[in-house]
């Protein structure tokens, strides 16, 4: 199991490496750069740059090397320094722009994880074991209407709602008088009630989804003679529900854990401009359309990094708790 | 009708009348309809017949764990000498999740299943699952409850049990699968074994293994095995009385001599002679029953087995419910041709 840990782990080097290459040549792709959108927005409040001054701010920034030389600057920084490069936009360090949001950002996403499952696994479970009834069909109904609603739209109706019923859109994730205040419990309350909205908004639809997903499982599994064993065997039926058919129908669910952490992470942007959120979403979008290329490589980078450890832990837990992959590292 | 005087010996599980019906799109389906039959302490008895003939609803539906679209009417009624609680039961009455039901599946009635490797679950090992019964059952205690596990382990001839017991059912073979099987279903000492098709999924001699094994612990436990297979062979190897069941209806029931020697029911002839025999004459092709079994489904009052019947006789068979006739004490089938109600009626 160790061998195999660190078998995976290795693997994932090669795979970063290329990623944060990819990454980098992408967004050096668009024609123009930081200095050109930056002389364009000079140009438009009234004051134009010449090309010396343009090419004398590339030469500054190191944007008149070729890109491979650029790269291997950037990461021979990240490697030795931990030092990510300058963002143009915010003007300081991309690590402190990202430092600032990502705190928030992974507060944000793992509570709308842990809103998927706590959600989506009883209810998958639920229709599944009353297949047909009343209840799986209001639950399944709602999952297809969830997976059918875009969620700008659903952020917009609630922050509606939410305005009409309580006089709070509950914009952002802290009310006025906390934004800039030191941590305490009245902040963390006021954050948790900030939070109702867009965790519902952006968990909402891969709840639906994993709802269905639950539910086939399950279906599956309610139906295997092994089911029929136990019952055999004279277990109340809620030891068999949860011994068998569950346990067996949460390893596809856990599989899907890596790359459901990175979707959380890239899907939210457009409920987060809506929802004025000060996560990473926003973020990536204006260091994009700034051609912000430090701050925005360095986010990607990260993402890819999340995504590539989400699958890490994800294979890591199936193969421990599938017992076929399991019993195969004991053989060796 | 005569009533089955020979036997003063009570049964300890009593089948009656049972039906069990299911609501299909084309109609209602009745998948076993009027089965009667004793099982007696120590006894087998073979319920044999093809594929959907009902065997199997037949015998899940003794300890309620037929799926709920089933609806079963009819008595099963379980006599235990050792339980004064359980004795003259009707177990159909209980309800199928309760606790009542549940305390006597496992651990006075067991059941083995045919196909092994899905009958245990992939996730858990052979041990956990073995413990399972014993845990519900027996004892509270892990220690003693996996101590009973490795001798029921021994029992069934698996060597090495400490290792067997944390192994998954993947490192198991079949033969072995079905071994620990049978030490699961045995590890309460039930009174009852069901053994559904419990060998047709293994190859010809693990099937010899496993059947030499469940006769020898039926000898040395002293229970009564319910054998459903659709294998005539399996039958004269291990059965005291076998019960033929076709389309829902049992159509012959005799002590298994009788059964090989002098089976009366047309579909019982046919089973036979479609039987290999060893030492037969080899150029010969081997008998079938020619058409195939109809749905249950609406069907008027007639011999399920006229379509097929060498014997019919026109406007009798096709017209009226098989009422059951005894041959002798223990023989009963249900065929116009040995009913002396024909004749009654001719009158």
């Amino acid at each position: 199991m160790l061998q195999y840990i660190i078998k995976r782990i290795l693997l994932v080097i090669p795979v970063v490496i290329l990623i944060s290459f990819v990454v980098f040549y992408i967004i050096q792709l668009p024609p123009g750069d930081y200095v050109s959108s930056y002389s364009a927005k000079m140009s438009a409040a009234g004051d134009v740059m010449t090309q010396a001054e343009m090419d004398e701010m590339r030469a500054n920034l190191g944007l008149d090397r070729p890109v491979y030389e650029q790269y291997f600057v950037w990461m021979k920084k990240i490697i030795l320094h931990g030092d990510f490069g300058f963002s143009f936009n915010f003007n300081k360090p991309v690590i402190d722009v990202v430092g600032q949001y990502m705190g928030l950002t992974i507060v944000v996403s793992l509570v709308t994880m842990l809103f998927q499952y706590a959600v989506a696994i009883p209810i998958g479970i639920y229709t599944a074991v009353k297949q047909y009834s009343a209840g799986d069909y209001f639950f399944s109904g709602l999952s297809f209407i969830g997976m059918a609603t875009p969620n700008f739209l659903l952020a917009i109706i609630l922050m509606y709602l939410s305005y009409t019923w309580f006089g709070d859109p509950l914009l952002g994730l802290f009310s006025n008088e906390y934004v800039n205040a030191p941590w305490s419990m009245e902040k963390v309350f006021d954050l948790m009630k900030h939070l109702i909205i867009p965790v519902i908004v952006i968990g909402l639809s891969s709840t639906a989804d994993l709802v269905r997903i639950m539910r086939g499982q399950m279906l599956d599994e309610l139906n295997k003679p092994n089911v029929v064993t136990a019952r055999a065997k004279g277990l109340s039926e809620w030891s068999i529900l949860w011994k068998y058919p569950t346990r067996a129908a949460l390893n596809p669910i856990v599989s899907t854990l890596g790359w459901s952490l990175s979707s959380i992470f890239t899907g939210a942007t457009i409920t987060a401009i809506v929802l004025n959120l000060p996560i990473q979403g926003p973020v990536m979008y204006n260091a994009l359309l700034g051609q912000d290329m430090y701050l925005a490589g360095s986010w990607l980078l990260f993402m890819a990094l999340l995504t590539v450890v989400g699958t890490l832990i994800s294979d890591i837990l199936l193969a421990w708790l599938d017992p076929k992959i399991r019993t195969e590292f004991r053989g060796n | 009708m005569t009533t089955q005087a020979a036997r003063t010996e009570q049964p300890l599980l009593s089948v009656q009348d049972l039906k069990i019906q299911i609501q299909m799109d084309n109609g209602v389906m009745h998948a076993v309809d009027g089965v009667d039959f004793d099982i007696y302490k120590g006894k087998t008895l073979g319920l044999v017949g093809e594929s959907g003939c009902g065997k199997s609803l037949t015998s899940r539906s003794i300890i309620s764990i037929n799926p709920k679209e089933c609806e079963t009417t009819g008595n099963i009624v379980y006599h235990s000498e050792s339980e004064k609680a359980l004795n003259n039961l009707n177990l159909l009455s209980l309800p199928p999740t309760g606790k009542k039901i549940r305390s006597i599946r496992g651990r006075k009635i067991a059941m083995i299943f045919q196909e092994p490797m899905t009958a245990f679950s992939p996730m858990y090992t052979i041990g956990n699952q073995i413990m399972e019964a014993i845990l519900i059952h027996r004892t509270k205690d892990k220690k003693e409850a996996k101590k009973i596990a490795l001798e029921m382990l021994a029992k069934v001839g698996i060597s090495d049990q400490e290792k067997r017991f944390d192994q998954y059912p993947h490192e198991f073979s079949g033969g072995m699968r079905q071994r620990a099987m049978i030490s699961m279903a045995l590890s309460c000492n039930p009174e009852l074994l069901i053994a559904d098709e419990p060998t047709t999924a293994l190859d010809v001699t693990i099937q010899a293994q496993v059947l030499e094994l469940m006769r020898e612990l039926q000898k040395e436990l002293g229970m009564a095995i319910l054998l459903v297979t659709h294998d005539l062979g399996i039958i004269a190897q291990m059965c005291d009385e076998v019960a033929v069941m076709y389309l829902g209806k049992i159509v012959e029931q005799a002590p298994v001599k009788e059964i090989f020697y002098n089976p009366k029911h047309p579909y019982t002839k046919g089973l036979l002679k479609s039987m290999p025999r060893l030492g037969g004459t080899k150029s010969k092709r081997l008998d079938s029953i020619e058409g195939s079994v109809p749905m249950p489904i609406d069907m008027p009052p007639m011999c399920g087995f006229y379509e097929r019947c060498k014997d019919r006789i026109e406007g009798v068979c096709n017209t009226k419910a098989v009422p059951k006739t005894y041959i002798s004490d223990q023989h009963s089938v249900r065929c116009f041709l040995y009913s002396d109600q024909l004749e009654g009626e001719a009158q």
